[in-house]
């Protein structure tokens, strides 16, 4: 279980790194994309903490978490369309 | 440590190779589209390879049980059928505010298929009036 320390460090990282382009992105849906990544990368990083804490309802945070950024993603993609 | 536990960590470290080559892409490519692109696949695969890798790694640990394997597949699933599904429409958003290609790129189908729908729509009507 040592090495799991490690991941979590790395997947943090991957994380800031697609912060960059958040703060960067010169349009709109540039920053849409990263955000979308960004939680993706993070439902994954809430998974590996499941496993550090050892604690199996750290997997439904994961799952909830997972759902709503796709709601919220959805829902903005048609706003940015004008569909909304 | 036995088998399942090296296998699923192993897969985590595939997993999270991919997301930092998601995050890499983010950063390096040149315009909205070729982001969409690297990092949106690329990303998806590492969370397959995250999640059924901490399933198989806690199966093989001591606390583990099968309960955590079936509910790391479901969110697998859950983001592998949802995932692109943002992405496309995503990238239709910023296809419809009309921010450009990169000059690099060379096919634009999306384009062609708009006019040939409306050359199509056209040629129906020049019809209806010669009727």
């Amino acid at each position: 279980m040592m090495g799991i320390n490690i991941y979590l460090i790395l997947i943090a990282i991957a994380t800031l790194l697609s912060m960059y382009r958040v703060f960067r992105g010169p349009t709109t849906v540039d920053r849409l994309v990263a955000v979308d990544i960004m939680t993706t990368i993070t439902t994954g990083l809430m998974v590996l903490f499941a496993l550090y804490y050892k604690r199996i309802i750290f997997l439904d945070v994961a799952l909830v978490y997972a759902v709503l950024a796709f709601g919220g993603v959805i829902a903005f993609a048609r706003y940015m369309e004008g569909g909304l | 440590m036995n088998a399942l536990a090296a296998i699923g960590e192993i897969l985590v470290l595939i997993g999270t190779f991919f997301y930092f080559l998601s995050a890499l892409g983010l950063i390096r490519m040149p315009d909205v589209y070729n982001r969409m692109q690297t990092s949106t696949k690329s990303a998806t695969l590492g969370s397959l390879g995250v999640m059924i890798g901490v399933g198989l790694w806690a199966l093989g640990s001591d606390f583990g049980s099968v309960a955590w394997l079936t509910k790391t597949v479901v969110i697998a699933t859950f983001l592998l059928l949802t995932n692109p599904i943002s992405a496309h429409a995503l990238i239709r958003a910023a296809y419809k505010r009309g921010i450009p290609l990169w000059h690099g790129s060379v096919v634009d189908k999306y384009h062609e298929y708009i006019e040939s729908k409306a050359e199509k729509a056209e040629s129906v009507e020049g019809e209806g009036d010669a009727e």
